[in-house]
């Protein structure tokens, strides 16, 4: 006896609509063909994690209503500058499509894309309930485009996190122009400026910066929610500043430069004493005990603080004026504070309900010793290096420390970690003290570093990392590896889901054994490691259930490329290459640089002259 | 992001990784391959790479040649490199590991020249293989900013390397602008880009040169007392002059900020503009 069973159409959508996360939606979508039409019209957030897998116009036909995007251009190996300039991850064609299919869009966040004006022009003409503009790392704009958005979006909360592209000028002159049109903002005002680069080094403008765009903000305006001015170089003029924090009452983060002296920092703090997010300017200024104690006091009066960072130039006398908030911070980013292991020690063992610590590696094994002792709650650490070029260590940190924290912090989910020596020992001890790790990073600085003590290969350390933490999500690999390691990691990593790999391996069965056995595996990129053919054509349907796979100064042929282009036709088999057309030297000749992705879009159109896509049989008219 | 310590040239230089002993030879007009010169690059980029890598970053044994029309590296050389002293560098040559020997065959030993050039290179590679260690630009430049602070107040004077960037205002216009005046060629070239830039708003012809005409009083008078726009620039000693009054090079060399403003209110500097012009020719 059958019977069937539906609700109408709007409970099911009501339902949906309390669902979230893609990974749900999706599954929600796969259930019936009834609940995939429901879902995708009521879809309003999609998540594109590679903008070349799909075309816009497949987005906007399956999702009629969608008011937030977000899309991810380069790959993440872009970061360390290993994608040569002008490879792509152009959103143009995007906003060209949506700004006539979405007229109700809100939101739009970028990462790693190339955007111009013309399409942030385009973007602040065609939405006009726009609201959310986040840029991570992107490139191709000037501060036409901003300004377009700035002076025209009515009702924008603009979170701009921008590397690289706009110098101070620009940024004053954005302002300029968005306040001196007399807008006000209606809702939040969310201002993130991070990884703004200086062009002009040279120029000590001050008269010009003091105060230019922040005066600007009309008396009228109350509504910033959040600003971070942490990379600007120059000075902000500080009256101003505190005219602002005053009138804002919903501030809650405050990221200031490097620029704003110690001592002007209390009145800051006075101002806007419901920070719960705060970033200091300089920390060091003349020891003078007024100072000290106001500043102290001034801490003291901001009860919501529960993050800090910043911290540049500590003088570690001043540290102490923290430490009356200290029991609240949830979250300590010094990551950019030169300060000695036992400055830090004193600081860190007075947070116990620290849940997340970026930090230099000054901290040394000390320092990780206290934090392991003081901080129970810890759920992310950080370690970066003071001095990563640098042929000598310069600091009395190594593997000790993080298997202390690994001992110490039973919650330890998320661990990046710069060091100069590794064992195998040490490894086995983290991944039995801390199987629930999800994150594990380690950067062991020179390439191929063996186990220090044994001098053999890593293999059997990060094996007992996948093997106990049986979680993992993402693994990044370094020190002397053989194909064994690869061999633990197809065995045990079943919940990987992105792997960093670089000269590592021995040979394709390396690459085999992750490609056959790490079943979750949706990003995988390698750099310098001895893999070639066999094991990529071997798993080439492996390729077209991940997102994508990045191989640069490996062994893969051109031949091989070709011919993985050929068979795979929901593949994009993109080489990279800048010694010229492939076709000019013999196909057994190793590409420079491959990157692969499935697809539904087909070949891109917009390669640079360095890119070429392998044909797939259909395109060659084999079809 | 890019490394802002070094050129965009350079940074293509890097990614390149070129045949070291071909570019050496090229270097020095010596037949390196007779000396089976051999760089252990820890990316296993020279030829012969060492270790456990087993070679395969570096197996392609074909000549590269440079196809792509981009700076070859005794070019790059010479370009900003954090070279050490050469102290420093017959330390680390001392110093360098096995893996790294430079010269196989003992029977020819090195001109002092070639070790050096490749004791530099040798600490540069190791020291700069791309992207690794894998720390974000932005880290390495925020982290650096503290260190050359020293640096900055050398930097100040010369322009050349990196552009000279000078801002441009227009009054009335909201827009704030910078131009990189190495760019241009001459009064003309810089007079067509800003009104490209402030196209919205007219700044009169000036001179068929693009240039003021300061010999010709007269019309220079009746040019400051229009409501034309003129451009103006401040210049090294902090005084505020008429575009045009100096050869090009020497107002590369000496604008600091440039600012278009009405014939009417740049009146002000036309007698200072004249005496400073009259005191040069």
């Amino acid at each position: 006896m059958a019977y069937t069973f539906s609700f109408p159409e709007e409970v099911l959508e009501h339902v949906f609509s309390f669902i979230e996360s893609e990974k749900d939606r999706n599954a929600i979508s796969l259930v019936c063909k009834s609940w995939y039409e429901i879902e995708r019209w009521c879809r309003r957030r999609v998540f594109v994690g590679n903008c070349y897998a799909v075309s816009p116009m497949m987005v906007i036909k399956r999702f009629p209503e969608v008011r937030s995007i977000a899309l991810k251009g380069k790959p993440h190996f872009a970061d360390f500058n290993l994608v040569p300039e002008g490879w792509g991850g152009y959103v143009c064609p995007w906003i060209a499509a949506m700004a006539c299919a979405f007229p109700w869009l809100e939101e739009i966040r970028l990462k790693r894309m190339v955007i111009t004006d013309e399409s942030l022009e385009l973007i602040a003409k065609s939405f006009k309930n726009f609201k959310v503009l986040v840029l991570t790392s992107c490139e191709g704009f000037t501060t036409d485009g901003l300004a377009a958005i700035a002076a025209n979006c009515r009702f924008a909360s603009f979170i701009f996190l921008i590397s690289q592209v706009l110098n101070l000028l620009d940024f004053n002159f954005v302002f300029e122009l968005v306040l001196n049109k007399g807008h006000k903002f209606e809702s939040k005002l969310c201002l993130c400026l991070v990884n703004l680069r200086e062009l002009d080094l040279q120029e000590s403008e001050v008269e010009d910066l003091s105060g230019h765009w922040l005066s600007h903000f009309p008396d009228s305006y109350t509504s910033l929610v959040s600003l971070n001015i942490s990379c600007l170089g120059n000075e902000v003029s500080l009256s101003s500043l505190e005219r602002l924090l005053g009138r804002c009452p919903n501030l809650q983060t405050l990221r200031l430069n490097r620029a704003v002296p110690l001592d002007r920092l209390p009145n800051l703090l006075r101002r806007c004493p419901q920070l719960v997010e705060l970033g200091t300017g300089v920390y060091s200024t003349e020891m003078r005990p007024e100072v000290f104690s106001n500043l102290e006091a001034a801490f003291s009066g901001c009860k919501q603080l529960k993050s800090l960072s910043g911290f540049w130039d500590v003088l570690p006398s001043y540290l102490p004026a923290v430490y009356p908030i200290c029991s609240r911070l949830t979250s300590l980013n010094l990551s950019y504070a030169i300060v000695q292991s036992s400055d830090l020690i004193k600081l860190i063992s007075q947070c116990p309900s620290l849940l997340r610590l970026w930090v230099l590696d000054y901290i040394e094994d000390a320092g990780l010793y206290a934090l392991a002792a003081s901080c129970k709650d810890l759920r992310e650490l950080r370690v970066f290096p003071s001095d990563p070029f640098g042929l000598e260590p310069n600091v009395a940190l190594t593997e000790q420390g993080l298997v202390s924290v690994s001992e110490g912090c039973p919650k330890l989910q998320s661990v990046l970690y710069f060091c100069r020596q590794m064992s195998n020992a040490a490894l086995n001890t983290i991944a039995r003290n801390r199987p629930n790790l999800t994150r594990f990073r380690l950067c062991i600085i020179e390439p191929r570093t063996p186990d220090y003590i044994t001098l053999e290969p890593l293999d059997s350390g990060f094996g007992a990392i996948v093997e106990h933490c049986k979680d993992l999500q993402r693994l990044s690999l370094s020190g002397l590896l053989t194909d064994r390691v690869f061999e633990y990691i197809g065995t045990y990593g079943k919940k990987l889901e992105m792997l960093s790999v670089a000269f590592a391996g021995d040979s394709d069965l390396g690459l085999h054994h992750v490609l056959s056995g790490c079943d979750n595996l949706r990003k995988l990129e390698i750099r310098d490691c001895p893999f070639g053919d066999k094991a990529l054509l071997a798993n080439a349907a492996k390729l077209e259930t991940m997102r994508s796979l990045w191989m640069s100064s490996c062994s893969v042929s051109y031949g091989a490329c070709k011919l993985l282009g050929q068979k795979m036709p929901r593949l994009n088999v993109e080489v990279i290459d800048e010694r010229g057309p492939p076709d000019s030297r013999p196909e057994s000749c190793p590409v420079e640089k491959l990157y692969i992705y499935r697809t539904i879009a087909g070949p891109r159109l917009d390669m640079p002259g360095f890119v070429w896509t392998m044909e797939d049989d259909s395109s060659l008219g084999l079809e | 992001e890019e490394d802002t310590s070094y050129s965009h040239k350079e940074k293509h230089f890097f990614t390149h990784k070129p045949n070291m002993a071909t570019i050496l030879g090229k270097e020095s007009g010596l037949n390196l391959k007779e000396t089976e010169l051999c760089l252990g690059l820890p990316g296993g980029g020279g030829v012969g790479g060492g270790g456990g890598g087993g070679g395969g970053g570096g197996s392609s044994e074909v000549e590269t040649p440079r196809a792509t029309g981009k700076r070859g590296f005794s070019e790059t050389v010479d370009l900003k490199l954090n070279l050490q002293s050469k102290e420093d560098l017959n330390e680390n040559l001392k110093n360098v590991s096995k893996e790294k020997t430079l010269l196989k065959d003992p029977a020819k030993p090195p001109a002092k020249e070639i070790l050096e050039i490749e004791g530099d290179l040798e600490k540069y590679f190791r020291a700069q293989v791309v992207g690794w260690p894998p720390v974000r630009s932005y880290r390495k430049n925020m982290m650096a900013q503290k260190v050359s602070t020293e640096d900055v107040a050398e930097k100040t004077t010369s322009s050349t390397a990196s552009g000279a960037f000078v801002k441009v205002s227009m009054d009335g216009a909201p827009y704030l602008r910078k131009v990189d005046l190495t760019m241009y060629k001459s009064y003309k070239d810089l007079s067509d880009a800003l009104a490209k830039m402030f196209s919205s708003f007219t700044m009169g012809n000036y001179g068929a040169q693009g240039m003021i005409d300061f010999m010709n009083e007269s019309k220079l008078m009746d040019l400051l007392n229009s409501s034309e726009y003129v451009p103006t620039y401040e210049d090294k000693d902090g005084d505020w002059m008429l575009v045009g009054d100096v050869p090009w090079e020497m107002f590369v060399e000496s604008c600091k900020r440039l600012r278009i403003m009405k014939g009417s209110e740049a009146i002000g500097l036309a007698p200072r503009a004249m005496e400073k012009c009259k005191s040069r020719s």
